[in-house]
């Protein structure tokens, strides 16, 4: 902590873009930046194995940490989803897939794809690596609770686990553990497994709020000299804002769970209506469990856009770097994720439009859902136009981005149907929506985290991917995943239910048998596919090409460190100082195609860069 | 902050747009653990809202009626019911600690070490002592048959809101009495003042950490403010 905070007499008027030139015109000196507020971090330098390595306090080391325990976790999901889809295409060939086992595997995935891989990796992984090196701080500022949000997450994972080996097996209710089937009986690891995961789940909670208090902090008040909050790349943007909605988000579930997990241990009946179990009055009675999609959904939406926000923002900067080219309308980008961040608090209830609540309250959502298209909207023109006459590079990067772009839109589309009451009526719990939110936050984001692996893995390693095999996993996961969600858009309209165990002889049957057994093949394969990059991976560790400085000649600060890979303080002897945006790719007049952001205003004086 | 370096800063909306258009940082002179809380409370404040709207929800929305608080939560002076008597010493007692915790802030920053530790050490008792009287009305509601899952004064929601949001807030004043007590033994030590490095952190103390510890005590106040006008006036 900076304890002789500004005791230095600097002066402490605001600079900008705006008050650079002109009002505060004191200086003549172009290259001018103000001294710094704040002074040098004090860091905990780890010497033994356990503190570099395990109970790490840097920052780079504990992304790396959430990286791999969330990447381990989201292959638990995957094969999960293989079982699933098993049962769906081809009924009864894996005899241990039982009914039970069935909403197990559903639940599991949605829960660990959706918490512990998505939101971890985005936030913990990139979040953690990045944001510092971003804005040129040496570390977060808070390096000890850093390192104990990652250890919360990790016993997160540990119970979330353990749920698989206690008798009972884990829950089977759902990822949206709706009371009050999740506690009653009737439904699959209702007695250990839904307490373990709501255990797990507040304990991410806990963990993740001390994360993103670091993250939050580092973006407000670590910034280095020059480094304004417009001056900073959309990956740091949408890190920022998905981070402030987890901290607003996060609460609601944290409640719900604790709530629930009173409801099962203590028979508490806060979500609980009166219950006939059998023939038998249960002690149960008087609770609402709507109340409980209420608080569910004011954390599940904002969720959504938690792992949407940071996607949105890291393939700006990807598409900026390999495009050559500045991002179109900078700060419309940076305005929308904010404006999409807010109204994210105000449509949660377009996931209830079935649960009977008042059809007025139906109405105002779907309104507001729809309004939130229209930022969503300005981000997918924004990227298009970016990409248009651009000096593309063609390479694995750029074709993740291009990937995502289609997917998102073609995601976004079918939300624009779902978030009408009167369409989604029809289309609720159909594989409509299925289709649906894998096209928007499971393939979307999966698509920019698999870019952003790329871009980034000469930082992190100093090698380079293997750019034909990457080229491979590329086609293999777009059009495997095309193959998987495209046809299920139709299984919706058909009205084949999703969470059905099974469709026995019902007329879907007919009709969807051929379909289903097509999805399932196009899942293995794709599965399979990501262990191309797996292996991609661990042999370039080795034998990757090595990528020296700057490989990609990107503007923003992480690639400009002293030495590569970033070490522990990141930064030399002095931080770096930040003169422009980190978009200035091609600029006329000056000599090469990109100005980084340290280049000093005198040193490009006859380009004709823009005004950050 | 009695830098003088901040007064040059410019007031009003257009000093908080030139704070956020700035560099470095978004809020000029305000430290990172100071701006952390803030933010945490912020959070905190989402945790408490959800509870506390669940209950009104829950409140609102029983089909047996809810126990008439003013007799629920009486106590016998004699033969006499006094309603909420041991809730309104209760709330005197945590704003009172507020004022102490107040105090304690600004001699700190004189740099009055006895005073502030002395001062800190009597916001830690009154905290202990809210504490202790909320264990009473705990052992004396349960005494009288109220359990989070009944109650026999009226709807059973009464006893597990009562219990899980109270307890929840005294959670909270609990986890600030034990960092009350640590900081009062640190104070004493003279820790602020050396800069003594932290067991678990390794960074060096100071006296805006009490500030800190302050804008936690006051805003675990001002949430039972909110819970007593929402549970006992209600």
């Amino acid at each position: 902590m900076p304890d002789e905070y500004n005791q230095k007499n600097t002066p402490l008027e605001a600079q900008s873009s705006e008050t650079m030139s002109g009002s505060s015109g004191s200086t003549t000196d172009i290259d001018y930046v103000r001294p710094a507020e704040v002074p040098e971090q004090d860091l905990y330098h780890g010497h033994s194995f356990i503190t570099k390595w395990v109970f790490c306090q840097d920052a780079k080391v504990i992304g790396i940490q959430y990286f791999l325990t969330a990447v381990f976790t989201g292959i638990v999901g995957l094969i999960l989803s293989w079982l699933m889809r098993l049962q769906l295409g081809f009924p009864e060939l894996v005899p241990f897939i039982t009914a039970e086992h069935y909403y197990q595997f559903v639940t599991m995935h949605g829960m660990i794809m959706i918490v512990y891989f998505l939101t971890a990796l985005f936030l913990g992984g990139f979040g953690n690596y990045l944001v510092p090196l971003m804005v040129g701080a040496r570390d977060m500022v808070f390096p000890y609770v850093n390192m104990v949000s990652f250890w919360m997450f990790f016993i997160a994972v540990c119970v979330l686990m353990a749920s698989f080996f206690v008798p009972g097996g884990p829950t089977g209710a759902g990822w949206t553990l709706y009371p009050p089937q999740a506690i009653l009986p009737g439904s699959p690891g209702s007695g250990i497994g839904i307490i373990l995961m709501l255990v797990s789940l507040s304990l991410f909670v806990i963990g993740f709020t001390m994360g993103g208090l670091n993250y939050l902090i580092t973006i407000l008040q670590a910034r280095t000299r020059g480094m304004t909050l417009m001056r900073m790349p959309l990956t740091i943007w949408g890190i920022f804002t998905a981070t402030a909605l987890a901290m607003l988000a996060f609460p609601a579930l944290l409640v719900s769970c604790i709530m629930m997990t009173l409801d099962k241990v203590l028979e508490t009946s806060f979500f609980m209506p009166a219950i006939i179990q059998a023939g038998e009055v249960l002690d149960y009675g008087g609770g609402s469990p709507v109340l409980f999609q209420h608080l569910f959904w004011f954390f599940g939406h904002p969720e959504v856009y938690i792992v949407a926000l940071p996607a949105f923002g890291i393939v700006s900067d990807l598409i900026s770097v390999h495009a050559r080219k500045n991002i179109f309308g900078y700060r419309m980008m940076v305005w929308a994720i904010v404006g999409i961040g807010a109204l994210s608090f105000f449509v949660w209830a377009h996931h209830m439009y079935v649960s009977g609540m008042n059809p007025w309250f139906g109405f105002f959502f779907a309104t507001t859902t729809l309004i939130i298209a229209v930022p969503t909207a300005l981000k997918v023109y924004n990227w298009i136009i970016t990409l248009f006459k651009a000096n593309i590079r063609m390479n694995t990067v750029m074709l993740f981005c291009l990937g995502f772009i289609v997917t998102f839109v073609n995601g976004g589309i079918t939300g624009i149907f779902l978030g009408n009451v009167a369409v989604d009526i029809p289309l609720s719990d159909t594989y409509f929506v299925i289709a649906h939110f894998h096209m928007v936050m499971g393939i979307a984001p999966l698509m920019v985290i698999m870019g952003a692996v790329y871009h980034w893995f000469p930082l992190v390693t100093g090698r380079m991917l293997n750019e034909r095999l990457g080229k491979w996993h590329f086609w293999f996961t777009f059009l495997g995943a095309y193959s998987i969600y495209f046809p299920m858009h139709y299984l919706g309209f058909i009205g084949v239910p999703r969470r059905y165990f099974e469709m026995y002889d019902s007329p879907y049957v007919t009709s969807a048998t051929g379909l289903n057994e097509f999805i399932t093949v196009a899942a293995l394969i794709v599965g399979i596919s990501q262990f191309i990059f797996i292996y991609n991976i661990i042999t370039s560790l080795k034998m990757g090409k090595p990528a020296g400085k700057n490989p990609w000649k990107a503007n923003s600060l992480e690639w400009l460190t002293h030495e590569v890979p970033p070490t522990h303080g990141n930064w030399g002897e002095n931080l770096p100082v930040v003169h422009r945006w980190p978009y200035d790719f091609n600029v006329p007049g000056a000599k090469e195609d990109y100005i980084t952001q340290t280049t000093a205003p005198s040193e490009v004086l006859g380009a004709e860069v823009e005004k950050t | 902050m009695s830098d003088h370096t901040l007064d040059k800063l410019p007031g009003g909306y257009k000093g908080m747009a030139a704070d956020m258009s700035s560099d470095q940082t978004a809020f000029k002179g305000v430290q990172w653990g100071k701006t952390m809380m803030w933010i945490f409370l912020l959070s905190d404040t989402f945790i408490f809202s959800c509870f506390l709207i669940s209950y009104m929800k829950g409140r609102a929305s029983t089909v047996v009626d809810w126990p008439n608080t003013s007799e629920v939560f009486s106590l016998h002076v004699g033969d006499v019911p006094v309603p909420l008597l041991l809730i309104a010493i209760m709330t005197f007692v945590l704003i009172t600690s507020s004022g102490t915790m107040a105090l304690a802030v600004k001699y700190g920053y004189e740099r009055n070490r006895k005073m502030c530790a002395w001062l800190i050490l009597a916001t830690a008792i009154g905290g202990l002592t809210f504490v202790g009287m909320q264990a009473f009305e705990w052992s004396k509601l349960i005494h009288e048959g109220v359990r989070p899952w009944e109650n026999p004064f009226g709807a059973k929601q009464f006893g597990s809101f009562f219990f899980m949001i109270t307890g929840f807030h005294g959670t909270h004043v609990s986890i600030g009495v034990i960092f009350l007590f640590i900081f009062a033994r640190k104070t004493f030590r003279g820790d602020f003042d050396t800069g003594k490095r932290g067991f678990f952190t390794t960074m060096k103390s100071d006296y805006v950490a009490i500030e800190i510890l302050g804008l936690y005590w006051h805003f675990v106040d001002l949430v039972w403010v909110f819970i007593f006008a929402f549970f006992y006036l209600w």
